[in-house]
């Protein structure tokens, strides 16, 4: 191990050697580092494989072995433990194409898994998660972390969109129109539709609509924005038991759309607000949001309650068989995300959007299939796991059997 | 492979029929049924029930079998420092609270210079976060043979049970290096890493001499691993560790697999030979990195290790030691192991911090739970005399719960007049978090005090009153 100082001027070099995802966290360090000579020899790891085991003392073993003592492999066989599961996750088409209504380049399916979340063992995966990238349509604040990727597209949400899609990587789109929201600006809805306009001709992936909060305004706001993209198949986020479920669940589903159904982690009121939306929407127009909390504040519950919603599911509680969408970003409200801390835990750069990774690999693992994300390394980071856990199977065993002996 | 009742078939009454059932209340319960109840519930152990060890050492060993968890107990290490692996009772955390978190070990190795040995082991003992009340720590130093040299590993060994009481795993695949290591720290029960198909036998008898838990590993191959393992047991090794592999990227589902079938068969299937602790090794992310930057390898490690915390493992050990790598999986394993039936939410009310008195601050927040033990644990650690209002939100944070409509001046207003706290300051101003700034003037209208809007993070409010604060 080297000292700080050293990790840093790697980190420095780095910049040039490593895959991008440290482009995307590190340029903070190009601003702190800029001064750095780097001399090459520092980089060479001394991992030389082959050099264990070569000289062996002679230590003495008790070689007489007790009697009843197994001399060689006693042999048992594991059974994978495999089981079926009456129910299905219903599958959610997003997005249109030309040819289907819409404007879309392509579309999304999330949902239809029969087995809990990476059980590969027992089935392959249905339709892989993906990831929802934020685009906000005002300025917002936000931590110093993900500013310093969008800080240029910041009030243009067209721009802003460009960039999540072709330089993030992001599936799809979310646009959060919380200009509309009465206490900020109160934009109009015919305002909101224009900038889903500008965001549709911009990019050609997906988008989920995101409001402000406020019943009475989303309600309005969603129903020009459905009615003008008639056929574009957006994701409506969200519907509450607070709406106006049946006028609102109408022009979703006259319009060609799709419902996030959002309840305060509870999943009787999930059931109960879902049990609402059938008597418009068909259960393959609805994605449930069931609250994503942060890491250190709450995730557990986030993390049980939808385990329990993916297990339920499965078991034939069809009012629970929904894809389901996590707001990751959540876990930017975790201070230990942003803050500036003591010295030992910094950078807040680094441990910002680990903070979003952490959050977002453990509610993965809990059956997410959504994921509205922030910052576009944990994007990143995130779309390379779940493509390993979905295409995977390759495993060179023998290469990570020897981290005994690595040289790290 | 022979098959275990699972915890969720047991009843109170299963064990009620083999307690002594004399209602003596030695046990500090009313009856033999409550403490069957809480038995089951794993409130209390069958050790306070005295009677049964006088005379029912029959009833007492059938009790013992039958509560036995379907994930064996390993204890490695010695003294106040030792940490129990396993010991799981069920496989999916809403069914129980998980027993026993998630062991986390830093490594260091043979061929490291002493300082950097010591100064990795400091930092690993120094490792302390405060969080909610709990303090966050790393639990174990896992050593690495990297030489190939006895005599290096025995130094390095006796090193670091000079330096450290933690717990130790010795990581050697050769017995004699292995026991090189062992006689430089005897009696400091270290879990030794490992027996595999070649080397079984020598460290089974390391294992049996030196009396240590001993991991099994069979990268990838379950047949291979169960096999280990029902062999060791027939020799007499009774507390094993089970290492079905770790790999990064491509094999990273195999891994999760491994791991999930490992415990599903030893909860749900009662399969004993499954039913050992799994070990992870996040660090495996350092095999073949090249040039890869640390701070990738890192970050790699750390979420890794935070997928296998989700996915069943009971020990990890890792290599990366910053701060920033490893708070998210501190962090995220408290959360994963605490009771799931734990409230979100506490109850709302007045709370009294320090002495106040007429001219005190008076806050508000959320009673989600989160919200609630931040605000109050910065407000104490600062040592302010002031009110807290705690509004009732349904468990929504602050600014979900503005967002979400349960955070409204109406409720704010309600609180604060319900909280009484007119009656203890003399002035009407309402300091309420930042995040909550959009409701600022419905709260001044409705409750007719004057509001000023605090920061937006209580960190800073010690800061906001010696800059804003005027009773």
């Amino acid at each position: 191990m080297t000292t700080p100082k050293k990790d840093d001027k790697k980190l420095a070099e780095g910049l040039g050697l490593s895959p991008e995802i440290l482009e995307l966290l590190a340029k903070f360090q190009e601003i702190e580092l800029e001064d750095f000579q780097m001399d090459v020899k520092e980089l060479e790891l001394s991992f030389e494989p082959g050099m264990a085991g070569q000289i062996m003392p002679k230590l003495r073993l008790p070689q007489a072995l007790k009697p009843g003592k197994p001399t060689s492999l006693l042999q048992a066989a594991f059974v994978p433990p495999v089981e079926m599961y009456p129910g299905k996750i219903a599958e959610v088409k997003l997005g249109a194409t030309r040819a289907e209504g819409g404007s879309r380049g392509r579309t999304i399916t999330v949902g239809g898994e029969t087995s809990p979340a990476f059980y590969t063992f027992e089935r392959p995966i249905v339709h892989s998660p993906v990831v929802t990238l934020d685009v906000f349509d005002m300025e917002v604040p936000l931590s110093k972390a993900v500013k310093m990727h969008v800080k240029e597209v910041m009030g243009d949400p067209a721009a802003w969109a460009k960039l999540a899609v072709e330089k993030f990587g992001a599936d799809m789109v979310t646009v959060h129109l919380i200009s509309i929201d009465p206490l900020l600006k109160d934009a109009t809805p015919k305002a909101a539709a224009d900038t889903v306009e500008n965001i549709l001709q911009a990019v050609d992936v997906p988008l989920v609509i995101g409001g402000c909060g406020d019943p009475i305004k989303d309600t309005a706001v969603f129903a020009e924005i459905t009615e003008r993209f008639k056929g574009e198949r957006f994701l409506i986020s969200s519907l509450t038991r607070d709406m106006d479920v049946e006028k609102c669940a109408k022009f979703v589903k006259k319009n060609g759309h799709a419902a996030l159904s959002f309840t305060p982690m509870d999943l009787n009121l999930a059931r109960e607000l879902n049990r609402r939306l059938y008597d418009y929407l068909d259960k393959e127009d609805i994605v449930m949001d069931l609250t994503t909390a942060a890491l250190g504040y709450g995730l557990d519950y986030a993390f049980t309650n939808m385990e329990r919603a993916r297990m339920a599911g499965l078991m034939g509680d069809t009012e629970l068989a929904h894809p389901m969408s996590s707001g990751t970003t959540n876990a930017w409200a975790a201070r230990e995300a942003w803050l500036k801390m003591a010295p030992e835990w910094e950078p807040r750069e680094l441990r910002g959007p680990l903070w979003e990774v952490t959050t977002a690999v453990t509610l993965l693992l809990a059956g997410v299939d959504l994921f509205m994300m922030m910052h576009p390394a944990a994007v990143k980071t995130l779309k390379e796991v779940t493509k390993n856990l979905v295409n995977g199977g390759k495993v060179d065993a023998a290469k990570f059997a020897d981290w005994v002996s690595v040289k790290a | 492979m022979s098959k275990r009742i699972s915890m969720k078939e047991l009843s109170p009454i299963d064990v009620y029929k083999l307690l002594p059932k004399t209602n003596c209340k030695e046990c500090g319960q009313e009856n033999c049924m409550a403490f069957a109840t809480k038995i089951v519930n794993r409130e209390v152990t069958v050790d306070s029930c005295k009677p049964l060890f006088k005379g029912h050492e029959k009833a007492l060993a059938q009790l013992q079998e039958m509560l036995k968890p379907a994930v064996k107990e390993v204890m490695v290490g010695v003294g106040d420092k030792a940490k129990k692996l396993g010991g799981k009772l069920v496989m999916y955390r809403h069914e129980f609270t998980y027993t026993n978190p998630t062991a986390l070990a830093i490594d260091v190795t043979d061929e490291m210079p002493a300082n950097e040995v010591e100064s990795r082991i400091k930092r690993t003992e120094n490792f302390s976060f405060e969080y909610i009340g709990y303090t966050l720590k790393l639990d174990m130093i896992a050593v690495r043979c990297t030489s190939g040299d006895a005599e290096k590993f025995k130094a390095v060994v006796k090193k670091v049970s000079e330096t450290t009481k933690l717990p130790f795993i010795l990581c050697a695949t050769n017995a004699n290096i292995m026991e090189a290591g062992l006689m430089a720290a005897p009696n400091s029960n270290p879990l030794l890493y490992a027996a595999n198909s070649e080397n079984w036998k020598d460290m089974a008898e390391l294992a049996l001499m030196y009396n240590c838990p001993l991991v099994v590993s069979a990268p990838n191959d379950l047949n291979t691993l169960v096999s280990l393992a029902k062999t060791l047991l027939a020799y007499g090794v009774k507390d094993l560790v089970l290492d079905p592999g770790t790999f990064m990227n491509e094999g990273l589902g195999t891994t999760l697999n491994n791991f999930t079938m490992l415990r599903r068969a030893a909860c749900k299937g009662g399969e004993e030979l499954a039913g050992f602790p799994i070990i992870g090794v996040p660090m495996v992310a350092w095999v073949g990195k090249g040039e890869t930057a640390d701070e990738i390898t890192k970050w790699k490690e750390a979420y890794l290790a935070s997928m296998l915390i989700v996915r069943y493992a009971d020990v990890l050990v890792m290599h990366g030691n910053d701060g920033w790598s490893l708070l998210p999986s501190a962090v995220l394993r408290q959360n994963i192991y605490t009771d799931p039936r734990k409230p979100v939410a506490v109850a709302p009310g007045l709370k009294v911090f320090g002495t106040p008195d007429e001219n005190s601050p008076v806050f508000f927040t959320s009673n989600f739970a989160l919200t609630y033990y931040t605000v109050a644990s910065d407000i104490e650690s600062a040592k302010l005399n002031a009110y807290l209002i705690v509004v009732e939100t349904e468990g929504s944070a602050i600014d979900s719960g503005v967002a979400g409509r349960k955070l409204t001046a109406e409720r704010v207003a309600d609180a604060l007049k319900a909280s009484g706290v007119e009656g203890k300051v003399k002035h009407r101003k309402l300091i309420i978090p930042g995040k909550a700034s959009r409701i600022s003037g419905e709260i001044e209208e409705l409750s007719g005090w004057k509001v000023q809007v605090g920061p937006r993070d209580s960190s800073e409010i010690p800061k906001y009153l010696v800059e804003k604060w005027q009773p």
